[in-house]
Order: C-alpha cells, then sequence, then structure tokens
C-alpha cells in the first residue's frame, strides 16, 4: 500500500462514488417495490416490470427509440468518421475552417438551440415532424460527437502502413478497408455506441422535432414524470440502465482483451 | 468522365460531412437569425416574413426591409428574459463551483489510488455518464420530495423534527447539476492529478511543509489547467439546461433554457424564441472563445 492512499483520500474517493451511484441504487431498488408509493417499501415485487411490458405506450415509444438510434447512430458513425478523415488528412481545402467550426460548434450548443434551430428547418422545408425529423437531428448531432472521437485516434496513426499498401498496388478504397480501418475501429465502435446512447438518451431536440406517432422513451418518461413518479417508470429506467452499464463494460472489456492481442501480435512479430 | 467521377468518391470523406453540416447545421441556423429579426404573426408558420426562398432576389429584398430589431428590443424591456439570463448564469456559476467542490477530493483521491484501481476507478466515474441523463435526474425525485428518502432518513436521524421542502427549489436544481456534471469535473482534474510528478510533494515534506501546505503550494497551482477546463465544461452546458431546471427546479427558478422553450411551445413565439436563442448564444461565445483558448496554451505549454 502506498503512502498517498491516507484515509482522507480514501473517504473522499468512497463519499463521491457512493454520490454518484446510490441515486441510482436507490431507483432500481424501489423498481422491485410492491407498494405504489415510491417511497415506501411494501416488499419485493416485479409486479411493475409485467406492469411496464404491458403498457402499449412505453413499449411503443422504446421500439421508436431504439429504432432511432440504430439508424442515426450508424449513418453518424459514416458521417463522423469521414468528417475526422478530412480533418486529419486535408490539412488545406476550401472551407475548412467553417467545416471544422461546425464539426466542433455542435458540441458546445445548449440543446434548446439545435432543437429548435432543426424545428424551423424543417419547417421551411414543408416536412412533416415524425421519426425522419428526429433521425436527422439526432445524426447531426452525434456525428460531431464521432468525428471528435475517432479523430483522436487517427492523429496518432502511423500512415506509412497505408502507403505501402498503395505502393504495393492497392486501391485507395481497398487500401482503407482493409489497412486504416481495422486499425480506426476500436474508435470507430466507441464513436457508434457514443452515438446510439446519444440518441437513446435526448428528450430536448426530440421533443422539438418529433411528431405524433414517433414519441421517444425519453419523451414519454418526460411526460409521465410531469405526472409523478410511479413505479413502472422506475422499471423501465433500471431495464435501460442496466442494458447501457452492461453494454458498456462488455464492449470495454472487449476492446481491452483486443488491444492486449494486438500488443502481444506485436511483440511477436518483433521477435521474429 | 470516369476520373472525374473518382476524384468525387476519393474526395467524399469532405464533401459528404460538409454538406451535411451546410444542410443541418448552418441553414437552421441562419434561419433562426433570421426569424430573430421577423415579426410574430398570428398565421401558420406563425410569423412574417416568411421568406420563401423561391421568391428570387426581389423578393427577398422585400422580405429583407421587413426585418426588426422588435424581438430584441421586446426582450430587453421585458424582465422575465434578462432576468432568466442573469439567473442561468448564476445558477450555472454556483453549481460550477459546487461541482469542483465535491469532484476535486473524488479526483484528487482516485490519482493517489493505488495503481492496479485507477482504470477501474476511472471507469466507474464514466459509467454513470453513459446512462440516460434523464434518468439520473428522474432518481433524485424520490430522493428529495417532501415524503422522500433524503427528509425520511433526516427525520429519523432526529435532525430535523418536520420534512423540508428540497424539491422544486433551487437546492434541489444545484444537487441535480452537480449530481450530473460531476463526471466533467472530475476526468480533467484526474488528468491532470495522475500526471503529476509525486517526488515534488516529497521534496515539499522533506523541507518542513505539513500536508496541507504542500497541497496548497504544489498540488493546487500545478492542477490549475485541469480546474479550468473541468469549470468551463460545467459551466457551459448548464447555463443552457432545461431538463433539470424543468424537473427539479420550481417557479423561482429562472433558466433561459426553460423560458426558451415555455416561449415555443406554450405562448408559440417563435421569433422571440429565436431571439432569446440567439442572445443565449452570444452570451455562451464568451466562455466558450476562453475555453477554447486556455485549451490551447495548455496543449501549447505540453509541448
Amino acid at each position: 500500500m502506498n503512502k498517498s492512499w491516507t484515509p482522507f483520500n480514501i473517504t473522499s474517493v468512497v463519499l463521491g462514488f457512493a454520490f454518484l451511484y446510490i441515486p441510482i441504487l436507490i431507483l432500481i431498488i424501489y423498481s422491485f417495490n410492491e407498494s405504489r408509493l415510491v417511497t415506501v417499501w411494501a416488499g419485493f415485487s416485479t409486479q411493475w416490470y409485467v406492469k411496464a411490458f404491458e403498457n402499449e405506450g412505453l413499449m411503443n415509444a422504446a421500439w421508436v427509440t431504439i429504432q432511432v438510434g440504430l439508424v442515426s447512430a450508424t449513418v453518424a458513425t459514416v458521417l463522423g468518421t469521414l468528417a475526422a478523415l478530412a480533418l486529419v488528412r486535408h490539412n488545406v481545402f476550401r472551407g475548412r475552417f467553417l467545416f471544422s467550426g461546425m464539426i466542433y460548434a455542435p458540441l458546445v450548443m445548449p440543446e434548446v438551440i439545435t432543437g429548435l434551430s432543426l424545428l424551423l428547418l424543417f419547417v421551411a422545408l414543408g416536412m412533416d415532424r415524425g421519426m425522419l425529423t428526429v433521425v436527422l437531428a439526432h445524426i447531426t448531432f452525434s456525428m460531431c460527437f464521432v468525428a471528435v472521437v475517432v479523430q483522436s485516434r487517427l492523429i496518432g496513426f502511423d500512415r506509412s502502413l497505408e502507403e505501402a499498401a498503395l505502393d504495393l498496388g492497392a486501391t485507395p478504397a481497398k487500401a482503407f478497408m482493409q489497412i486504416t480501418l481495422p486499425i480506426i475501429a476500436p474508435s470507430v465502435c466507441a464513436g457508434w455506441m457514443l452515438a446510439f446512447t446519444l440518441s437513446l438518451d435526448d428528450l430536448v431536440i426530440a421533443q422539438f422535432n418529433s411528431g405524433p406517432g414517433a414519441t421517444t422513451l425519453p419523451m414519454k418518461i418526460f411526460s409521465q414524470v410531469r405526472l409523478g413518479v410511479t413505479p413502472e417508470i422506475n422499471a423501465i429506467c433500471a431495464i435501460l440502465v442496466a442494458a447501457v452499464a452492461s453494454g458498456v463494460v462488455i464492449a470495454s472489456l472487449t476492446l481491452k482483451r483486443q488491444e492486449v492481442r494486438r500488443l502481444r501480435a506485436e511483440q511477436l512479430a518483433a521477435q521474429a | 468522365m470516369k476520373s472525374v467521377f473518382r476524384s468525387l468518391v476519393a474526395k467524399s470523406t469532405i464533401w459528404l460531412p460538409y454538406i451535411w453540416l451546410l444542410i443541418f447545421f448552418l441553414a437552421p441556423f441562419l434561419i433562426v437569425a433570421k426569424l430573430s429579426l421577423s415579426e410574430p404573426a398570428i398565421a401558420q408558420p406563425p410569423y412574417t416574413p416568411t421568406m420563401n426562398f423561391w421568391d428570387g432576389p426581389i423578393g427577398w429584398w422585400r422580405d429583407i426591409s421587413q426585418f426588426s430589431f422588435y424581438n430584441f428590443i421586446f426582450i430587453t424591456e421585458d424582465s422575465l428574459y434578462w432576468k432568466s439570463y442573469l439567473s442561468s448564469l448564476q445558477i450555472a456559476a454556483i453549481s460550477t463551483f459546487l461541482t469542483l467542490l465535491i469532484g476535486y477530493p473524488l479526483a484528487h483521491g482516485m490519482a493517489r489510488a493505488p495503481r492496479a484501481w485507477r482504470p477501474t476507478l476511472l471507469m466507474l466515474v464514466i459509467l454513470p455518464f453513459w446512462t440516460s441523463f434523464l434518468i439520473r435526474v428522474y432518481a433524485w425525485i424520490g430522493i428529495l420530495k417532501k415524503e422522500g428518502l433524503l427528509n425520511q432518513f433526516l427525520l429519523w436521524l432526529g435532525l430535523i423534527s418536520e420534512p423540508l421542502t428540497i424539491l422544486n427549489t433551487n437546492t434541489a436544481v444545484y444537487v441535480g447539476i452537480v449530481y450530473s456534471y460531476l463526471p466533467f469535473m472530475v476526468l480533467p482534474l484526474y488528468a491532470n492529478l495522475e500526471k503529476q510528478d509525486f517526488s515534488l510533494l516529497e521534496a515539499a515534506t522533506d523541507l518542513g511543509c505539513t500536508p496541507r501546505q504542500a497541497f496548497w503550494k504544489i498540488t493546487w497551482p500545478l492542477s490549475m489547467p485541469g480546474v479550468i477546463a473541468g469549470c468551463f465544461l460545467v459551466f457551459i452546458p448548464t447555463v443552457g439546461e432545461f431538463v433539470i431546471p424543468s424537473l427539479l427546479g420550481g417557479s423561482e427558478t429562472l433558466m433561459i433554457g426553460r423560458t426558451l422553450y415555455d416561449e415555443f411551445f406554450q405562448n408559440r413565439d417563435w421569433p422571440v424564441s429565436s431571439s432569446v436563442a440567439i442572445i443565449l448564444l452570444l452570451i455562451l461565445i464568451v466562455p466558450i472563445m476562453l475555453f477554447q483558448r486556455s485549451e490551447a496554451l495548455a496543449r501549447e505549454r505540453e509541448r
């Protein structure tokens, strides 16, 4: 044990993590509460999970959210990766300043403004608000996050590998698919996951850009919460937290294992 | 022809995302700017001039000549708006300070933890950031309610004799902001504190500094870049926050994100909400520029 791990440091770490995790734990615990009153414990029960799954409105919203998330995360990952390539590979092109500005601005833009401005665009274009408009809105702000994530990986990327492939007769597309993409794959995956969770999470932008029949889960939760806390919402939240948490943990463990394997392969290659 | 096609494909890394952002980021933004100069009308869409792209230059000019700063004057005259801006800035500043107060010891403790634990601790800080923002705010409603768990706990301890009203006050908003944005504060602080050279502290104690003196003379000044980055990362998004004030705040909680939302959805005044948005952006540009500059400085110092 090192000297710096003092009681004070231990206490602040323990208290800090207690603060971060106790509210979520309470939420999950009370989703198993028998009573309708969220604050009084009346015994263990899974009835609210059953009720949540029987609630058609909630299930429809969940389905809409998953569809929106899958489509928008995938398109955003493609566009974001291309944008990152453009930023890292092309130091000079016409309008680069505007381009990088448009990549970074949405990261700090208040959600109410992004939501409002996209809605006004859709009105100006005469588009009806619905699932498509939510997807377009989500792609736009999450692609910028993907671009930043992928960009950080591309900066440390050794271009000579790609050049070697080109010298050996690969087409640029083939060199990209076989050399560049596998190397930046971890950050592309991380970008996709980030885009997916951003979409899953978004309330404000969806609120502005969604229309009838395209209520997302956060919108549904928000409108129910305004009426009061219900154990059904607790149950749906607990499922979401568990799904996202296990997704993140599995993904980071897989990435770590790949990294270890890659390092080992590189060591072997160096010895050979 | 084929070569033109090929170069188009090769350049697609630039023009595909570029065009997307021009259509879905820049154009909407220009529409907001334009609308902020229009006047509300009882029509569909509810503003004039409507400015149709297909009207051509003469039509555009006719519309542009109708622009007015009416909304901006209206905003400065109605105290609701400037009170909302001021109180947003105040709430953001106070909660940034509180986040620093809680985040610093946590980041400091993490950076001093046994080396083997640090990646796990780091992941535990990031994990809540991946779970839904809305859910994390929602979790606090059950805790802060009048008959909620915090009041039950305090009553049980005997610290209070009757339940406190916390939910729907500014206190609840502070709690919600500190809780939601804590990872943004801890991550840059941890990155900084973890890199610090430990031998400096040892030298200080060898020369007779108490641990507390050593902290204030060495660790704290050296951690300034992390403190600044963390504070900006919390402050900037908090100013325009909507979810936290509308779920945890009460009628006394004026925040501009919420005012804008209500202006749009309840009053259906699109031009005024656009002007509110433009002013909010103008206010935010200052801290964003400062943040960019301090980041650039920090990067240069590292070289």
